[in-house]
C-alpha cells in the first residue's frame, strides 16, 4: 500500500510547527500505524533527515503513550483501538493521511507528535489514590463488596489516560478521565473515605490546569479506546454535590 | 447553569399555553391570562426569578464558552469527527440566536408592559396578531424556534446528565422526553404563529 502523510512538525516547545508531506510506500495492510511510522523514519533516518517523534511505549494498547490524532479521530478512525492497535488496512490504498498532536492547552506540544500529558499525573496526584498502610494482602472477603459496583470500579479503572477524551473533545475537558479516576474510587468502599476531599481536590486541579468544560457532547466516550462510560461523568457530578 | 436551564425548560409550556388562547376569537381570555402574568403576586416572583434564571443562563455559557476556547488555542487540521449529535456542538450558537430573539420579543411586548416602550400593555392579543400578520417576522419567528428546539433537545437531557442524575432504566427515557419536549413546543408556538398569518 501506498499513503501520502501530512505530519505536524515541530522541533520543540517554543518553534513554530507546520505540516510536513512525506509518502510512504511497500506498506503491508497488516502493520500497525506505529510500524507504518517506523518505516517511514527508518527511511527518513537512512536520508539523514530527523525522524518523526512520537510516543509509544507497549505497543499493546495498555500504556496510553501512542496517542495522536489521525484524520479527525484520536487514535485514528476505528473504534475502541489506540493508535498501536490501528491496522493499516483500515486505510485505502494511496490515501492521504492526517497526523496531528491532541490539541489542548494544559498539552503542550514537546516534539511533532508528543505532547506533554504531565498534566493528568498532576490531577492523579491531587486526589487519585486512597491513603492506607498497604502493609500486607489483607484478606478479600473481609469488606464485601457487591458484584455490580466491582464490575463498574473495574470498567472505570481500566481508563489508560491516553487523553484522547481531551483530544475529541471540542472544548478540551478532562471530564471523561477525571471522572473515571474518581468513579474507580468513589464506588469501592476502601475509596469512600476520602471522597469528598478526592473530588473536590482533582476537579480544582483540572480547572486549574486550563482543560475546557463538559457540555455533554459524548465525543470522549465514542472516541475513548476502552470505552469509558459518560455514565461516569454523571458520578463525578454527583459526587462533586456530595462533596459540599 | 444547568438548574437555570431546567427553570426556563419549565416556564416554556406555561407559555404556549397561555399563547394558544390566541387562537380564540375573543381578545379577552389571552388579554386576561396576560395580565393575571402580570398581576399575580406569585407569578411576579416567579418572573423575577426567570430573569434571573435567563441571565444566569446566558452569562454562564458564554462565560463557559470562552473558557473552552482558550482550552483549545489551536483547531485541527483534520476537523473533529467525533459521531456525537451534530447540533450539540453548536449550543452557544443556537442560545446566542434564541437570546437575540428573546430581546426583540422583550421589546415587543414585555417592555411594553413595564412602561420602557410605548405601547398599550392591556391588549397583547393586538400585539401579537400585528406582529403575526408581518411576514419578516414570521420567518425570523419561526427560523429562531427551529434553533430552540435543537437548543432544547440537547439542553433537557444534558441538565440531567450535569445535575449528575443518570439511571440505567431513567436516562433513556429522559432522552425520549428531551426528543418529544423540543419537538412539541416549538411546534406549539409555530403553529400559532402560522395559524395566524395564514388563516387570520
Amino acid at each position: 500500500m501506498k499513503f501520502t502523510l501530512k505530519i505536524w512538525r515541530q522541533k520543540n516547545a517554543e518553534a513554530k510547527g507546520a505540516f510536513v508531506t512525506y509518502r510512504v510506500e511497500e506498506i503491508s495492510p497488516e502493520m500497525s500505524f506505529l510500524e507504518m511510522l517506523d518505516a517511514l523514519n527508518k527511511k527518513l533516518a537512512a536520508e539523514d533527515n530527523d525522524p518523526v517523534a512520537f510516543d509509544h511505549d507497549c505497543r499493546e494498547g495498555i500504556c496510553g503513550s501512542c496517542g495522536m490524532y489521525i484524520n479527525g479521530h484520536p487514535h485514528g478512525p476505528v473504534p475502541a483501538v489506540t493508535t498501536c492497535h490501528l491496522s493499516m488496512r483500515h486505510f485505502r490504498d494511496g490515501e492521504t493521511i492526517w497526523i496531528e498532536p491532541w490539541r489542548a492547552k494544559p498539552f503542550p506540544v514537546i516534539k511533532d507528535l508528543i505532547v506533554d500529558r504531565s498534566a493528568f499525573d498532576k490531577i492523579q496526584s491531587a486526589g487519585g489514590f486512597i491513603s492506607v498502610n498497604t502493609g500486607a494482602a489483607p484478606e478479600a472477603n473481609s469488606i464485601p463488596v457487591r458484584k455490580k459496583d466491582s464490575d463498574e470500579a473495574f470498567d472505570s479503572s481500566i481508563c489508560i489516560g491516553c487523553g484522547a477524551c481531551v483530544a475529541a473533545c471540542k472544548n478540551a475537558s478532562a471530564m471523561l478521565f477525571v471522572s473515571a479516576k474518581i468513579s474507580q474510587l468513589a464506588l469501592l468502599p476502601q475509596g469512600r473515605v476520602e471522597a469528598k476531599e478526592r473530588v473536590r481536590a482533582m476537579v480544582e486541579k483540572m480547572d486549574e490546569l486550563g482543560f475546557g468544560n463538559c457540555s455533554n457532547t459524548g465525543a470522549c466516550e465514542a472516541e475513548c479506546p476502552k470505552e469509558i462510560k459518560l455514565t461516569n461523568i454523571a458520578r463525578l457530578n454527583r459526587e462533586y454535590y456530595k462533596a459540599f | 447553569m444547568a438548574l437555570a436551564g431546567l427553570f426556563l425548560l419549565l416556564f416554556l409550556p406555561v407559555h404556549l399555553i397561555i399563547n394558544l388562547m390566541l387562537l380564540s376569537n375573543d381578545p379577552e381570555p389571552f388579554n386576561r391570562a396576560a395580565h393575571f402574568m402580570a398581576s399575580f403576586p406569585l407569578v411576579k416572583i416567579f418572573e423575577i426569578i426567570l430573569i434571573l434564571a435567563l441571565l444566569v443562563h446566558a452569562a454562564w455559557g458564554v462565560y463557559i464558552q470562552i473558557c473552552n476556547w482558550l482550552a483549545r488555542p489551536t483547531a485541527y487540521a483534520s476537523g473533529n469527527k467525533a459521531p456525537t449529535v451534530f447540533f450539540s456542538k453548536f449550543m452557544i450558537w443556537t442560545g446566542l440566536s434564541v437570546l437575540i430573539f428573546l430581546v426583540l420579543h422583550f421589546f415587543n411586548f414585555y417592555f411594553i408592559r413595564l412602561g420602557l416602550v410605548p405601547g398599550d400593555p392591556k391588549d397583547f392579543y393586538s400585539v401579537a396578531y400585528t406582529l403575526f400578520s408581518v411576514p419578516a417576522y414570521n420567518y425570523i419567528y419561526l427560523f429562531c424556534f427551529a434553533l430552540l428546539g435543537l437548543h432544547l433537545y440537547h439542553a433537557f437531557y444534558s441538565a440531567f446528565q450535569t445535575l449528575g442524575l443518570n439511571h440505567r432504566i431513567w436516562s433513556p427515557v429522559v432522552n425520549i422526553a428531551a426528543l418529544i419536549y423540543s419537538i412539541v413546543i416549538p411546534l406549539g408556538f409555530a403553529f400559532i404563529s402560522v395559524a395566524i398569518w395564514q388563516f387570520r
